[in-house]
Parts: C-alpha cells; sequence; structure tokens
C-alpha cells in the first residue's frame, strides 16, 4: 500500500505527465521527500523555506492540509494526497 | 478566441455587480477539450476584498472534484477588477495556474459600461484574444 498524490495538470512536467503518483512517509514532508526523489523538482513547487507554498492548496482526504498540521501532517497508507493550485490574483 | 453564451456572460457580469466593490470570482466549465464554457459556477471569494480574490480551498477541492468526475475542466476563471482596468495584473499573471483557461477579467469601475475581455495566461506571457458572444437559437 502506499499514498496516492493528485497531481494538477501545470505539475505533471514533474510526473511525465502521470495523473497521479505513490509515495510514502510518516508525515506530508516525508512523503514530498520521497516522492521528489522519484519526481525531482516537484518539492520545490510545493514547499519552499517557510513551509508549504502559500498559494498551493494540499489536502489530505477532505481536509486542507492547513488544518491539519501543514508539512508535519501525518498521512498513513491508503491515504489520498490531492494538490490544487491556488486560484487567486486580483487587481493589488 | 472565446466563445461565450450571452447567457454565461451575463452571469459572470451580474455576479460581478452583484459583489461590487470587493472582488467576484468563478469557473465556467465544460467538456474536457471542448474548449465550450458550458456550467456557471459563482465561487466565493474567501479574501472578500476590493484587490483581491482567492477560491475557498474546501470549495475548490469540491468544485474540481465534481468536474473531474463530469469529465470537465474549467474552461473560464473569471474575476472581477472593481475600480480598474479588465486587464490581468501582476498578481494575476504571478498566480495564473491553468494554461488551458480563458481568464476572463470584468471591470465594474464604471456604473453603465462593462467591460469583458478574455485572456490566455501561459508562463507568466499574456495574450488577449477576441471574445465571440452567441445568442441563444
Amino acid at each position: 500500500m502506499a499514498i496516492e498524490v493528485r497531481i494538477p495538470t501545470i505539475l505533471r512536467t514533474y510526473t511525465d505527465g502521470a495523473k497521479s503518483v505513490e509515495g510514502t512517509g510518516g508525515t506530508l514532508d516525508e512523503l514530498f521527500a520521497d516522492l521528489d526523489a522519484r519526481h525531482g523538482g516537484l518539492r520545490d513547487r510545493l514547499v519552499d523555506d517557510a513551509g508549504l507554498r502559500r498559494f498551493v492548496n494540499v489536502y489530505l482526504n477532505d481536509e486542507d492540509v492547513r488544518f491539519l498540521g501543514g508539512l508535519g501532517a501525518p498521512v498513513h497508507d491508503g491515504d489520498t494526497v490531492t494538490v490544487l493550485p491556488a486560484v487567486a490574483g486580483g487587481a493589488a | 478566441m472565446l466563445t461565450i453564451a450571452a447567457g454565461l456572460r451575463d452571469q459572470i457580469v451580474a455576479h460581478a455587480r452583484a459583489d461590487h466593490p470587493d472582488e467576484a470570482c468563478g469557473v465556467i466549465a465544460g467538456p474536457a477539450g471542448s474548449d465550450r464554457p458550458q456550467r456557471f459556477i459563482q465561487m466565493l471569494n474567501a479574501e472578500r476584498s476590493p484587490t483581491f480574490y482567492r477560491f475557498d480551498s474546501l470549495e475548490q477541492l469540491r468544485v474540481w472534484r465534481e468536474m473531474d468526475d463530469r469529465d470537465e475542466e474549467p474552461v473560464v476563471i473569471y474575476h472581477s477588477h472593481t475600480a480598474t482596468e479588465a486587464y490581468p495584473s501582476r498578481t494575476d499573471i504571478s498566480y495564473a495556474s491553468e494554461p488551458g483557461a480563458h481568464y476572463v477579467l470584468v471591470s465594474t469601475r464604471a456604473e453603465n459600461a462593462d467591460e469583458f475581455r478574455s485572456f490566455k495566461i501561459i508562463d507568466g506571457v499574456v495574450s488577449e484574444e477576441p471574445v465571440t458572444v452567441t445568442s441563444p437559437e
């Protein structure tokens, strides 16, 4: 068993076009590090020095991981992680 | 080029007017690969701001999943500017993350005149495109 990670269109250049990939880890941080070993560069698009990038939404099953502890959120086999770029902008 | 039904255009403008002076935002979904906007989805502006918008993250997940289940994609992503022209700002460009979408901007700065324009935003490059509005048969 592993954790399924659903990848948005704009990041599929890192996954050879795959809509979802699988990884392992005990926390979201470990999962992203594991993914990066096979999909180099992906982690950088999700995480910066301060933690999760502000305009990337990451969901664990049906929850926004910001409410679950961010990168430290525990993940388990069988979970689904969904990445969606935030839709944002404005005149400012 | 964006081809859009008059009714959908009117719904976008009405939403922008209703939320003025805050920015309004939403999506028009269409069958994947069709480039035809069909299903109007008004979204919350989680920022409730006159100068910024952001989809509510949980609403976005729900709507994106629904589109996935129906084999749809966001053909149009719209938002309003309420005091400036209907042209992508630097903020709009830096956060644009759907290279396949038509980014529609509406300006509500003038009470009697609607500005309705459409753009492609790909890798930080903006190109305006013509808008063809189709009337009901």
